[in-house]
């Protein structure tokens, strides 16, 4: 393979595609096929067949195409009209009539104008929703590859690494740490063997901008991970992924076999002396998977727990050999960079958080799906102009973000900038990605209950403090949830929060407590409104048992809770 | 290597730049609590009692697996630091079910000295009272898993110095437990050595000879420095050797 070759594939798959008459693409992604989309496509490949129309339309599963909500989505390719909810009767109708009559299926149709689709900047998303998941012609065809075959035939490692500095990219698995940087101190450390790794152990409720990226567009994964391994002087990859991600799985199985194929992974890439491979690892499940020194133990095949930190894994990782970590979206980032240069990617977003940012929007939220934004749009925008706003009859309460390692965004600060510095002034966290958006039915106390329940329950145990803090932390919520709970309770959940923040050994536990402090921050009254209320107190003895009613018992109750009594 | 200085709770002190701060802390006569680390074994920096505070940084940091730098400032007894300690113990008087009274290692335990240590009089938060399993068919020795404070000092002394590997741990969380081989009963672990050496490094009396009354088991882990300093290449001891 040269870069010639790839031009000429590349052109190929244009000249097929253009003899096409038109192409429907069907959204492959997990949500759309869990509501149906594979029938849909059955149902269009009928209708079309029985208009003897197979040979001139395509029927194509993509990646996400980001409303996820109104799935089944069906894109025609020629006008670029989106259908929602398209079930086996409408993909019938949409080749009748959209295709072979000219005529929209109105009631299905997606308004495309609509904030939705024309606040978003796609990046990382470019090609979800736009090609082929399965196939690298299509990929190549996008211009996929180019970056790489540049970087192998034209550029220097340094250079590399100094064009990604200049961006400004920013790790997005969720601490932000630059990008460049960290390649350049793998790239330093000397050894003879290094590694590059992604870690695609997304597992925050409710995200799924990982998932939706590897199911959608898996090569651009491929080649930003060779990019990398060619600027840091490594020759092996690992993406180590989830089990629950199946599909994105078998398509990163299937991506690797056509590139290895191509010879754009395996030995002497693009004819030069780069040698690069990649291998899957299937997480078994565990959170604390995500952490990276947890992560590099469970690739070696050993238990999945987090070691103190230094050594960073840049310069001890896998095997103790110097390793790269990057997050999915991250390595999605590098090809547009390399194609577009630094400057244009710095240009995206804030000065300190370039680029655009991938959310998964989930909650209470009109347009639940998958989104990307330039960095530093305020919060405001994303939930009340991209997200629709809450449903109707609802107000908005709170955002959070960084699932449960994150914080709840109130009201009032609505109108923050979305970037890494920003989140933080708040005591939230940008984190992966996903945004949960809650409405006046959420009762706080309950939500930050179900964050310290998934930590408790994903705590690896390694540490005292995660390990049995988390269980009384959770048991102080539960206590004060249902209604039993004193101020000397409150006062043991904050200072036990503080304490496993403070000491614990790795990221979950450091941030475990995060939902909990942050909702009691902005929403401190609904603990206080669940504590129980304590009997009035009434002295013994009494100089005038008339005088001891509620208005003026000061010595009852010392000044605390002196509404409270009725 | 080189040598450098800084300030331990205000002493200037010298190191060399591959010692711990735990290293030169003990050097000096600064006492830093600790319980899962061992003189002898690998250090893991899991039960966070250790932790000190860095001038410069709001971060704490183990002072078993930080190294020394030039010019720093370490604190390990401010008042943030103890309460953290005390709150640590507390929360391991809670977890497990240790009943200091019947126990066999009652005033030569590590867990009790650190309770009287930091002054912890009582629990403020609810005992979980785990079912855990006690083991006893080995023929020599008992694990009483009510007991373990889960320092995994047995694993890794099991692992790196003799060898063996019979210890592990199963289970996540709280949940957590040290087993034997494919957890199966002590006395039917084919790998077991019966040396000894996990009982001997176990903190409290979670590990322990059989035959030994209440308060009569005193446990000795000097045998290890021994040990250490006579294997003369250390460079096949894998050191990353935990679990």
């Amino acid at each position: 393979m040269t870069t010639e070759d790839l031009h000429e594939l590349a052109e190929k798959e244009t000249d097929r595609q253009r003899q096409l008459r038109d192409r429907i693409l069907y959204c492959a992604a997990a949500g759309c096929v869990s509501c149906g989309s594979h029938a849909t496509r059955d149902a269009i490949k009928k209708a079309l067949k029985e208009r003897n129309l197979e040979k001139e339309v395509e029927v194509l599963g993509t990646g996400c195409m980001g409303l996820c909500g109104e799935g089944p989505l069906v894109k025609i390719s020629s006008d670029g009209s989106v259908y929602e909810r398209v079930d086996e009767e409408t993909g019938r109708r949409i080749v009748e009539e959209h295709l072979c009559e000219g005529r929209k299926v109105g009631a299905h149709l997606i308004d495309t104008s609509q904030p939705f689709f024309s606040s978003q900047q796609k990046i990382v998303l470019e090609h979800c929703g736009k090609i082929n998941a399965e196939s690298i012609d299509e990929y190549i065809a996008a211009g996929g590859y180019g970056a790489l075959a540049r970087v192998v035939t034209e550029m220097q490692p340094q250079d590399v690494i100094e064009e990604i500095r200049k961006s400004g990219l920013r790790g997005r698995g969720g601490a932000g740490y630059p990008t460049g940087l960290k390649w350049g101190i793998v790239r330093k450390a000397k050894s003879e063997q290094k590694y590059a790794v992604c870690n695609a152990d997304e597992g925050d409720p409710g995200a799924f901008m990982d998932r939706s990226v590897l199911e959608g567009d898996p090569h651009r994964i491929l080649e930003g991970m060779a990019i990398a391994g060619y600027a840091v002087g490594a020759n092996q990859g690992y993406i180590y992924i989830r089990a629950e991600y199946p599909l994105a799985i078998e398509r990163l199985k299937l991506a690797i076999k056509q590139a290895e194929r191509l010879g754009l992974l395996g030995n002497r890439i693009f004819e030069s002396d780069f040698n690069f491979r990649i291998d899957l690892r299937i997480g078994a499940g565990a959170f604390v998977c995500g952490e990276e020194t947890a992560l590099l133990r469970s690739i070696q095949g050993r238990r999945g727990r987090p070691r103190p930190r230094p050594p960073y894994p840049s310069e001890v990782g896998l095997w103790g050999m110097p390793t790269l970590i990057n997050n999915v979206e991250t390595y999605a980032n590098v090809a547009p960079i390399i194609n577009r240069g630094s400057a244009w990617f710095a240009g995206i977003g804030t000065p300190k958080s370039t680029g655009t940012k991938v959310f998964a929007l989930a909650g209470a939220i009109r347009n639940t799906g998958l989104i990307e934004v330039p960095m530093g749009i305020p919060l405001r925008n994303i939930i009340f102009d991209i997200g629709g706003g809450t449903p109707e009859g609802t107000e908005f309460k709170a955002a959070q973000t960084g699932g449960p390692s994150g914080g709840c965004i109130p009201a009032e600060h609505l109108d923050l900038p979305v970037d890494y510095e920003s989140l933080a002034t708040v005591g939230s966290i940008m984190g992966s990605g996903g945004l949960i958006v809650m409405d006046s039915t959420s009762n706080m106390v309950e939500v930050a209950k179900y964050f310290m329940d998934f930590c408790m329950d994903e705590s690896c145990g390694k540490c005292i403090p995660c390990r049995v803090g988390t269980v009384h932390i959770y048991g102080l919520l539960d206590t004060i949830s249902r209604g039993k709970g004193t101020t000397d309770d409150l006062a043991l959940l904050e200072e036990l929060c503080v304490m496993v923040k403070e000491t614990s050994l790795c990221g979950l536990g450091q941030s475990a407590s995060n939902p909990v402090l942050s909702t009691l921050k902005f929403f401190r009254h609904e603990y206080t409104d669940l504590l129980s209320k304590p009997e009035s107190f009434v002295p013994s003895v009494s100089p005038d048992p008339a005088s001891a009613g509620p208005a003026d018992g000061p010595a009852a109750n010392d000044g605390h809770d002196s509404t409270t009594h009725a | 290597m080189a040598i450098l200085t800084l300030t331990i709770d205000g002493e200037q002190l010298s190191a060399n730049d591959d010692e711990t701060l735990l290293e030169i802390a003990r050097q000096h006569d600064i006492a830093i609590p600790t319980l899962c680390h061992l003189e002898g074994l690998s250090d893991v920096g899991s039960c966070r009692l250790c932790l000190v505070e860095i001038e410069g940084s709001q971060k704490l940091f183990p002072a078993c697996t930080t190294r020394a730098q030039e010019g720093m400032v370490v604190r390990t007894k401010t008042e943030r630091l103890q309460r953290n300690r005390r709150m640590i113990i507390e929360l391991l008087a809670s977890e497990g079910n240790h009943q200091c009274a019947v126990c066999v290692v009652n005033n030569h335990c590590e867990l009790q000295n650190l309770a009287y240590e930091v002054g912890l009089t009582h629990t403020r938060y609810p005992y979980l009272y785990p079912k855990k399993r006690l083991d006893a068919s080995h023929p020599d020795f008992i694990i009483d898993r009510n007991r373990c404070v889960l320092c995994t000092r047995c694993v890794r002394v099991c692992h790196e110095v003799e060898g063996a590997h019979v210890w592990d741990i199963a289970q996540r969380g709280i949940h957590c437990e040290i087993i034997s081989d494919m957890d199966q009963p002590w006395g039917t672990s084919p790998s077991c050595t019966s040396c000894g050496k996990c009982v001997l490094v176990c903190p409290t009396g979670a590990l322990i000879a059989k035959g030994e009354n209440v308060a009569e088991m005193e446990k000795k882990t000097d045998f290890l420095k021994y040990i250490v300093t006579a294997r003369v290449k250390r460079e096949w001891i894998n050191t990353d050797g935990e679990e």
